[in-house]
């Protein structure tokens, strides 16, 4: 169990990364730790998949020159790019998504004066109860005069 | 053998779709000319699609085929997938949402400033492309890439009502929507490393090896889990279901028809093809997931009606509505058969052509008395805006499976479907519980807007309903009586697809 662990190191981080950012996704109740938390997770998969995709003693999907002139071309020599690729288009997805968030978190700032999303949603069901109480008495006042 | 022309329109209704995203903002912003832009790109990828299903359904022997992007041939290149399954849904989704969009001109006009509509456009537009391409990849990648893009736009035509509402059920909505995809993509990088392979067939095939060696397993069933909970999260299936009602009870009419409707669709289409063609029924089945989904899809049949009869708000009550519908789906998918599966597919269809013209019946209504969305506030409304109001009766007798009325040719053969299966009794039990259910908070909704209320009545603002609400709610009300009646040629059709997926 532990030789496995130790021989797949980079993967057992990986795994314990995702896992804290998971929680701290889930379980933050600020916004800016919960996109922290979201990075975090992007990260531990792009770490996963470079060390899946790396093979120890063979070198980057660039072709290499013989010394002759020509192309070292066997595909022995080359990791494949393909876990590299997936990591760039990876973190795309990860910036783009957390430009997004930040940008909705700053808007609730602004409308609540607060980054904790219940802390959010009790101030706009008091704010929702105050209305309806003025409007209530609006009415009454309506109807008595 | 396919013509050329049809050959290429997998690929061309994506590609349209994203250069209508791009071109949208460099438009003026003035006569409406970005929502008409939009609606002509999403109705001539509409017709494509349907030219499509007609080119493959006329050509003979091989019903489906795969389209490399770049001429790049099978283990590394990108592929789309089409069949007769994959045309019927895009033309499903291309529909819904030009009716979504038209039938919600006027309230899209109140709730969204001018400067801003536009944007709205390109969201619209790009959610169009991502559900395309979510139907029609056959590469798990770029299934991800477009389950992200999906995501941002989804949640951004939630927060294009500038409310502090909105706000906050766009950030939850976004949250949830986060987990679910960061899972997609641990599972997705599991996959590649067991297999090899991202194109699902491949896939396939190397999973087959890997479950007759037995090795691996342990890895397999995790990564099955993780894609199907991250997936289920998205769709909205019940215990993860939490955020639906706040994101398409609080955002502008339009949206929460193409959410409800569409969005949601996108992600369990994603579930049956990973189900169907990337593992094979027959190793779900030995992983157990198909009895979680089973469990999963009868308590969310339940619970999604029993929230949604504690709800005062009528376009939460539908919210909460789409929850219990979405587990007929996954009913359907838990079946684990084909003709459970297919079953759930004609659902995915009745459910996208019934929601949206709730929602917008509902936004009608509750416009016609005065933008009160409470459900008592809708007394009588039916006499204001009788389009509004014979949607909202013909939507809530299909959700509850009136003969006639489309949901009813679904719960028919999501019956029919569970007959072959062991556990028929749960199905259908919890299939007349849930219509009993339905029943009990759609009749009550019908009773309140037939009431006549002559108090209320002279309040209302007394706008008559535009030409274009009522073109859209008639296509939606022939849609559906289609649907119910004549669902048989469908369902053949379905089936077939699903054969080839």
């Amino acid at each position: 169990m532990l030789e496995k662990l130790l021989l797949n190191h980079y993967e057992a981080a990986a795994v314990i990364l995702s896992g804290i950012g998971l929680t701290n996704l889930l379980l933050q109740r600020n916004l800016i730790k919960k996109i922290i938390g979201l990075n975090i997770m992007d990260t531990a998969v792009y770490l996963f998949l470079a060390a899946k995709g790396y093979v120890e003693g063979r070198a980057a999907p660039i072709l290499i020159a013989d010394g002759s002139g020509g192309w070292l071309r066997s595909s022995a020599l080359y990791v494949n790019p393909v876990p590299a690729g997936l990591v760039l288009t990876g973190i795309v997805v990860s910036v783009s998504v957390t430009a997004f968030a930040l940008a909705l978190t700053l808007k609730l700032y602004e409308s609540y004066g607060t980054l904790n999303i219940d802390e959010a949603l009790m101030k706009m069901t008091q704010e929702q109860e105050e209305l309806e109480a003025r409007i209530d008495d609006a009415e009454e006042e309506v109807l008595s005069s | 053998m396919i013509n050329m022309f049809a050959y290429n329109i997998p690929f061309a209704s994506i590609f349209l779709m994203m250069i209508a995203a791009i071109i949208t903002p460099l438009i003026p912003n003035r006569n409406r000319l970005p929502e008409k832009l939009s609606c002509l790109m999403i109705a001539t990828v509409g017709i494509l699609s349907a030219y499509l299903l007609y080119s493959l359904t006329n050509s003979g022997q091989s019903l489906n085929f795969n389209f490399s992007m770049g001429h790049f041939p099978a283990p590394w290149g990108n592929e789309l997938r089409a069949g007769p399954l994959e045309a019927v849904l895009s033309l499903v989704f291309c529909t819904a949402m030009l009716l979504s969009l038209t039938g919600n001109l006027s309230s899209t006009a109140e709730d969204i400033a001018p400067k801003r509509r536009n944007i709205f456009c390109v969201l619209v537009n790009l959610l169009t492309a991502s559900l395309l391409a979510l139907t029609y990849t056959n590469d798990l990648f770029t299934a991800y890439v477009f389950i992200e893009i999906n995501t941002i736009a989804a949640c951004s035509i939630v927060a294009v009502k500038e409310s502090p509402e909105t706000v906050r059920a766009a950030l939850r909505y976004l949250i949830m929507s986060l987990v679910g995809s960061g899972l997609v993509m641990i599972a997705i990088c599991l996959l590649y490393d067991l297999t090899g392979h991202l194109l699902m067939q491949n896939m396939h095939n190397a999973i087959q090896v890997l479950v007759a060696t037995k090795s691996y397993m342990m890895p397999l069933t995790v990564s099955l889990a993780l894609i199907t909970a991250g997936l289920a999260i998205k769709s909205a299936l019940y215990p993860f279901a939490s955020w639906l009602p706040d994101a398409h009870g609080s955002s502008t009419n339009a949206s929460s028809a193409i959410l409800s409707g569409l969005v949601l669709k996108g992600h369990i289409f994603t579930i049956i093809k990973i189900f169907y063609r990337v593992f094979g029924l027959d190793v779900i089945h030995l992983l157990r997931m198909d009895t979680v989904i089973f469990i999963l899809g009868l308590t969310a049949m339940i619970m999604g009606s029993v929230h949604a009869l504690r709800q005062k708000n009528v376009k939460r009550m539908i919210a909460w509505s789409s929850v219990a519908q979405v587990g007929y789906i996954f009913l359907g998918v838990g079946l684990n058969t084909t003709a459970g599966i297919a079953a759930a597919c004609l659902h995915i269809i009745v459910h996208a052509c019934v929601k949206p013209m709730l929602f917008t019946a509902a936004g009608g209504l509750s416009n016609a008395a005065g933008h009160k969305k409470g459900l008592h506030a809708l007394m009588g409304t039916f006499y204001v805006n009788k389009w509004a109001g014979l949607g909202l009766i013909a939507g809530a007798f299909s959700m509850m499976g009136i003969p006639g009325f489309a949901g009813f040719a679904s719960k028919l053969s999501l019956t029919l479907a569970s007959f072959d299966h062991a556990t028929v009794v749960w199905a259908l039990s919890a299939l007349a519980a849930s219509s009993v259910l339905n029943a009990l908070y759609y009749v009550p909704a019908v009773i309140v807007v037939l009431t006549h209320n002559k108090d209320a009545q002279k309040n209302f603002t007394a706008h008559a309903p535009t030409l274009s609400y009522k073109i859209s709610m008639f296509v939606f009300l022939a849609l559906n009586f289609y649907l119910g009646l004549f669902c048989v040629p469908l369902l053949r059709l379905i089936t077939r697809g699903v054969n080839v997926l």
